[in-house]
């Protein structure tokens, strides 16, 4: 079963009296349970292509569908209504909200899809217990690691079941450690839940593990490689 | 795709927390709110103690909050022009609730003549307690007595008349007027009392003598000019001064106290628009204060307004929560500003001494000390003001923030 399938997407940036090109003519399908990971230099374009997956940013020209969802044609409420139900986030700089504590972060989507309360903290204590921050629920993000957020993010992200989960730069910021327990989370994730990863990333630590591999060069897909990653604890 | 109803309680939660996470700038801002608040009941309280003051010396001076005539009365306020005693559902009605006192009144112009000179005067026969029970206030006699039963022989004058006519307490005076064929009607009385007034004019114009006494003089029966009646307060005449005017019937013109004196009864209404006024221009300055207040701390959030976005969050949401954070910010305002009111202004309904600025106020009514009026619809009023356009001044900054894209957002830096 398809996840999320781009066909033909264009974008083009202005900076100044320079027109940049994001993505030019991108395609690409992605299943149910894969584990890619989009590779390339700055302004390669993977960003891009992500944002565009997620709604986040919408293209020139082209289709995306997520699930049954056509993504390029949702009004700004739909979209995030469909981001709120299918996909989870985890970005590079941890984008915590500091008001509140890790358990309080993680329940966020919950509380916004107006889950009760009885379970989102059921679901949220569990998860907080998989990504092994038990017993730091009630810090608030200043008063956590690096590496202790994004793991706040990554459960933030899956809590409540999404079939995609997007990353863009999970690991830039975290140190060699920290970034291999994060990508075998992702993996154990993957493995286990079924969850469709699409990581951005520059980071070989990170590309090691995945199952598929895409580079992109100048908004354009250059290879896009099936191969056998590294399993967790290799 | 159905919409999801997110729980209000991270709304609450998250403005809640926004709100203090730069608690000096809250606390500042609440302290505006709470002064400005403060003030504007403050200014209520001030204005409505002045207009009560002004008002009920007006009262005095009628007195009486509805008065009842003959039709013709008020164009030739003569003895042709007389009524009967109150009677059937008039005087059912004048007996009971809301009433709580009214009297009969014998009202007719005259002259008195001193040895020394004479005056045109406003000749009042009354019922001594009925005026009293109505706010005549036996301690403005301030020689003398006052009137002691309807058939009193004596007179009582104001101090400006007596100054006037060169008498004083205890000599004969002559009153004169017409009686209902045209003849002149007259009678020696001495002055057994001299009151004073809070106007001269009050004190030259009303002179006090029995209402059977004057009856007499003018060769009429047990008949008057008006009826006079108050319920106890005057802001609430509106509301049921009608229901008297219909006991009375056609045959009488009954008219409140806002119609008999339009002066008084324009300044209730000024006081109204003025207070609303006074709010909404206090009120503009603390906008200026809540809206830099609410732009800067969207302005600093902006990464987390695009990373709540991106969550999805939509953008309506977006707006209630900071217009949830202003609501916050002036309710805590509005509570405090309401408790400081209420902690200042009832130990000064004793009365505020303001003799020093007094001189001028007299011919408007005002004596010399102030009694601010906290009243319940001042606060009710300020707090409608600055909700309502609290709010308003919010929507913008919180449009702003909604209007986001969550990834540009998200990139600020």
């Amino acid at each position: 079963m398809t996840a999320i399938s781009c066909k033909a997407l264009c974008k083009t940036f202005t900076q100044g009296d320079q027109i940049i090109t994001g993505l030019d003519k991108v395609s690409i399908d992605i299943d149910a349970g894969e584990f890619v990971c989009l590779s390339g230099p700055s302004g390669s374009g993977k960003t891009t292509l992500l944002n565009a997956m997620g709604g986040l940013d919408k293209p020139d020209s082209g289709e995306i569908l997520v699930g049954t969802h056509r993504v390029d044609q949702l009004s700004k409420g739909d979209l995030a209504d469909m981001r709120l139900r299918n996909i989870g986030f985890v970005f590079q700089a941890y984008n915590l909200v500091p008001v509140l504590s890790a358990q309080e972060n993680v329940e966020f989507v919950m509380q916004v899809q107006g889950v009760a309360a009885a379970e989102r903290r059921e679901k949220s204590l569990a998860i907080l217990a998989e990504v092994d921050l038990a017993g730091m629920e009630d810090r608030r993000p200043s008063q956590l690691s690096g590496g202790q957020q994004q793991r706040v993010a990554v459960a933030r992200a899956i809590v409540s079941d999404p079939t995609l989960v997007l990353a863009d730069e999970p690991t830039a910021n975290l140190d060699s450690k920290t970034a291999v327990q994060l990508v075998e989370l992702f993996l154990k994730l993957n493995t286990e839940r079924g969850i469709t990863f699409v990581i951005a990333t520059h980071d070989t630590r990170v590309m090691d593990y995945c199952r598929r591999l895409v580079r992109m060069v100048d908004g354009r897909i250059v290879s896009d490689d099936r191969r056998a990653g590294k399993a967790a604890g290799d | 795709m159905a919409e999801p109803r997110p729980s209000p309680a991270i709304l609450a939660t998250l403005a809640w927390r926004n709100l203090w996470r730069n608690y000096r700038r809250t606390l500042i801002m609440l302290t505006a709110i709470t002064v400005g608040v403060w003030a504007m009941i403050l200014f209520s309280a001030m204005f409505r103690g002045m207009l009560d003051e002004m008002v009920s010396a007006g009262l005095r001076v009628l007195p009486g909050e509805i008065q009842l005539h003959h039709p013709d009365y008020r164009d030739d306020p003569s003895v042709v022009n007389r009524i009967d005693m109150p009677s059937g559902a008039l005087l059912q009605a004048l007996q009971q609730p809301p009433v709580t006192a009214w009297t009969a009144r014998l009202k007719v112009p005259g002259m008195i003549s001193s040895e020394r000179d004479n005056r045109g005067v406003q000749l009042l026969g009354v019922e001594p307690d009925g005026e009293i029970a109505l706010g005549f206030q036996p301690d403005t006699i301030v020689e003398g007595r006052f009137l002691e039963s309807i058939s009193d022989r004596g007179i009582v004058i104001g101090r400006k008349l007596a100054e006037r006519l060169e008498t004083e307490l205890g000599k004969r005076v002559v009153i004169m007027s017409q009686d209902p064929d045209n003849e002149v009607a007259d009678r020696g009385m001495r002055i057994v009392g001299i009151y004073s007034a809070r106007l001269e004019s009050t004190e030259e114009i009303n002179a006090y003598v029995g209402r059977k006494t004057l009856q007499q003089m003018l060769g009429i029966d047990d008949q008057i000019s008006e009826v006079a009646l108050t319920g106890g307060n005057y802001r609430d005449v509106e509301r049921w001064w009608q229901d008297i005017a219909e006991a009375a019937g056609d045959d009488l013109e009954t008219q409140p106290w806002m119609v008999l004196n339009a002066y008084l009864g324009t300044m209730i209404e000024v006081q109204s628009n003025f207070n609303i006024i006074i709010m909404v221009v206090i009120f503009i300055a603390l906008a200026f204060g809540l809206v830099n207040t609410l732009v800067m701390a969207v302005f600093e959030r902006v990464r987390e307004i695009g990373l709540m976005m991106a969550l999805g969050m939509r953008p309506q949401w977006v707006l209630y929560q900071v217009l949830l954070e202003s609501g916050m910010l002036l309710f805590l305002g509005l509570l405090l500003g309401n408790v400081l009111s209420v902690a200042t202004i009832l130990p000064l309904q004793e009365g505020i001494d303001i003799s020093a600025v007094a001189a001028g106020l007299e011919m408007g009514g005002m004596g010399s000390t102030l009694y601010p009026e906290l009243a319940l619809q001042d606060m009710l009023l300020s707090t409608l003001v600055v909700m309502v356009l609290g709010v308003a001044a919010s929507v913008l900054p919180a449009w702003h923030a909604s209007r986001y894209n969550p990834i540009e957002a998200l990139t600020q830096h």
